[in-house]
């Protein structure tokens, strides 16, 4: 893997495996390792190496069905893949229709308040001019204008009223 | 002939609308706090005896008063004595600092649950830094749900001078929660009773939903055990009855006048004696039962730390010595580093400063109250659940349902004495007083938005109604008692709902209530005085801790 990732950069496609040299292997599956050039008999330098590990650190992984937590190489950092970051928050989005559904809902509660007090203030000014035209309509009775009683509607006698709070319950 | 007062349709609307206004926030996250550090299970002694000799005497005179005045805080104290309207003045300025910084934590709550609809959470993930090698600085040092709350929400400026311009985005969610609040206080007593079916009501079913989630979550049990073991010692301890006293006097709402005004709509025989006892007794269950919900979060949050904790030491213990994968266990964990001490002692003394010692102990005894607990604590557990954006849903609903309802109580305090008085309430319409006072609160709200509105939220918080309301209720009680005279209000209420008033109501008012605020007015007067200078916490950017 780390000739293959040599390989892949320029100047260096002619690293072969055995350029890599091991060392320091130990039980938990951790070694050294440096990567020779064979022409001029020398390491490499630790740059060039780190650079072209960390470009094909996917390609590593996956050969080995691990992770960046599970397979580490010291001194080379490992990028985090950043959150995914949509055009519009979504919060926007959620605050738009809850706000918009409070704003109807406050419209037709003040519209309705308004239409209700409408009503009301023709009502009473209907019932006044229902009883002007009764007062009107006099029925004539042999000649005799009369009133009759009940087109008038009852008028509550207050001093007969009965105050129920007043009175103790049985 | 006079507009007939508008009236509940039905009595369970008025015990809903009280229950919904007394069963707020606090219940939630000031009690458990509370019962943390005054022993635990002990604390709910001085709790419910300060329940039945003060939380239930001042709530039916409350009650009482408004019932029998059948007009707001001040009609009603103008018609006890014309010299008390101030009482009555006193509350209603009272409920209008409240209201202007309360829904703030509404909006709060809204911003929280707008975000809860993304995967992954966005308090569970430090936001990378420049070159995406790591984490944001600041959200390493601190825990990526500090770093949501103080970064991303507020916006933190380092101290209170630095004011910082209003963020627009706290400031659209303030915006919202007044809009919400006068949707549901536009036709008054109509709206309110139908809205408080459910803002009494959802609190209790996501609670029984989080108990049983709760309970069933590893480690619960760690801090149910913890935190309810009692300290019987605490007992001695004269701060924790004062906090008891305290917490049950700012917990039921008394002395905002949001009583009275609901009273006032009540029908003139209703039983308020009834349900003052069943509003009381609700509001303490209430705080037991999120108290329990509370303590197997912490101990659930306290057990994830921990157990996280202990893998990050064996992990370093295996890379530093080269040990077999796996072989260190939390049980051996102890045995192994005392091994490895005696076995490489160089090696070991020098990576020894990188060792935490971890303790289960420690982790539970970061006791958190107020937007602390809410909002950090809370959404660290909720972040590490399955399917957290449910729960997290789920949880700041119920944050905005009681958050509501208390405010739903706050402006009916305001409204009532407005709407009551014939100069205002002729010239303007219901809706149009509400949405006046809906405007001057949510504007003057826009404090609480800036940079450095935390800290102003911590003041209004801490200061603007704790001395106020003492004042207040111990001059209601005195007036009650002794300006319009005990007898005289008995009668009034025997003659109001056909009921006598029993001798224990009497003695309470008249003597053990007043003398017990009277200690407690003098304990927070002295407190005040002896602490010198006020201090705030304040948030450090680059230590990423509070001062």
């Amino acid at each position: 893997m780390v000739a293959f990732s040599m390989r892949k950069v320029p100047n260096r496609e002619a690293t072969e495996i055995s350029h890599v040299l091991l060392c320091n292997v130990t039980q938990r599956v951790s070694f050294w390792f440096v990567v020779t050039d064979p022409s001029k008999n020398h390491t490499l330098p630790a740059v060039e190496v780190q650079s072209a590990i960390r470009m094909n650190k996917n390609r590593i992984n996956n050969a080995f069905f691990l992770n960046d937590q599970t397979l580490e190489f010291l001194k080379i950092p490992s990028t985090l893949a950043p959150p995914m970051d949509p055009s519009v928050p979504i919060w926007i989005i959620i605050f738009g229709v809850i706000f918009c559904i409070i704003i109807v809902a406050i419209a037709l509660l003040i519209l309705s308040g308004i239409w209700q007090r409408r009503r009301k203030n023709k009502e009473p000014s209907e019932v006044d001019d229902a009883e002007d035209k009764c007062e009107n309509m006099i029925t004539i009775e042999n000649g005799i204008p009369s009133d009759p009683l009940d087109m008038k509607g009852g008028h509550i006698n207050d001093a007969f009223m009965t105050e129920d709070e007043r009175l103790t319950p049985l | 002939m006079e507009k007939a007062r508008p009236l509940w349709a039905n009595s369970l609307q008025f015990v809903f609308a009280c229950i919904s206004y007394a069963v707020g926030l606090g219940n939630v996250w000031r009690f458990p706090y509370l019962c943390q550090m005054y022993g635990g299970g002990s604390f709910l002694v001085p709790y419910i005896i300060m329940l039945i000799v003060e939380g239930m005497p001042l709530l039916y005179l409350e009650l009482a008063v408004g019932q029998r005045m059948r007009q707001g805080s001040i009609g009603a104290w103008r018609t006890i004595s014309p010299y008390l309207s101030g009482v009555g003045v006193a509350s209603v300025v009272v409920s209008f600092f409240l209201s202007m910084y309360y829904n703030v934590i509404n909006a709060w709550a809204f911003w929280y649950l707008f975000h809860s609809f993304q995967d992954p959470l966005p308090w569970s993930v430090c936001p990378l830094n420049g070159n995406h090698t790591g984490y944001d600085e600041e959200c390493e040092k601190a825990s990526s749900t500090q770093y949501f709350w103080y970064r991303k929400t507020l916006n933190i400026s380092p101290s209170l001078q630095e004011n910082g311009g209003v963020q627009w985005e706290p400031a659209l969610c303030l915006l919202l929660a007044w809009l919400v609040v006068y949707l549901c206080i536009l036709r008054g007593t109509e709206s309110t009773g139908k809205v408080v079916y459910f803002t009494a009501s959802l609190p209790y079913c996501v609670l029984i939903i989080y108990l049983i989630r709760g309970l069933t979550l590893h480690g619960a049990t760690n801090g149910l055990m913890y935190m309810f073991t009692p300290k019987i010692e605490q007992l001695a301890n004269p701060k924790a009855w004062i906090n008891a006293a305290t917490q049950i006097f700012f917990s039921l709402g008394l002395g905002f006048g949001s009583l009275i005004a609901f009273a006032s709509y009540n029908e003139p025989s209703n039983n308020c004696q009834k349900h003052a006892i069943i509003v009381s007794l609700i509001n303490s269950f209430t705080s037991i039962f999120a108290s329990i919900v509370t303590f197997s979060i912490y101990g659930f949050k306290a057990t994830f730390n921990y157990e996280n904790c202990l893998k990050k030491v064996s992990l370093l213990l295996t890379n530093t010595f080269d040990l077999e994968d796996g072989f260190l266990t939390a049980s051996n964990l102890e045995q192994v580093k005392g091994y490895l001490a005696s076995a490489y002692p160089s090696k070991y003394s020098e990576m020894f400063p990188q060792i935490k010692n971890c303790s289960l102990e420690s982790e539970l005894d970061t006791a958190v109250q107020g937007t602390g607990l809410a909002f950090i604590v809370y959404t660290e557990a909720i972040k590490n659940m399955e399917v957290s954006q449910l729960w997290s849903v789920l949880y700041f609903f119920m944050l905005l349902m009681l958050g509501i309802g208390s405010m739903l109580g706050n402006t009916a305090a305001i409204l009532t004495p407005l709407t009551d008085s014939k100069i205002i309430s002729s010239h303007l319409p219901k809706e149009a007083i509400s949405g006046l006072v809906c405007l001057v609160n949510c504007a003057i709200g826009m404090v609480f938005t800036m940079e450095a509105g935390n800290y102003w939220f911590d003041i209004f918080n801490d200061y603007a109604a704790t001395l106020s309301l003492l004042l207040i209720v111990l001059v209601e009680t005195i007036a009650v008692c002794y300006v319009y005279g005990l007898r005289r209000f008995e009668s009034d209420l025997k003659a109001m709902t056909g009921r006598a008033v029993s001798w224990y109501w009497k003695v309470m008012w008249a003597g053990v209530s007043p003398l017990l605020i009277v200690s407690l007015f003098v304990f927070y007067l002295s407190d005040y005085i002896l602490t010198g200078t006020l201090k705030y916490q304040a948030w450090d950017a680059s230590q990423d801790d509070k001062l």
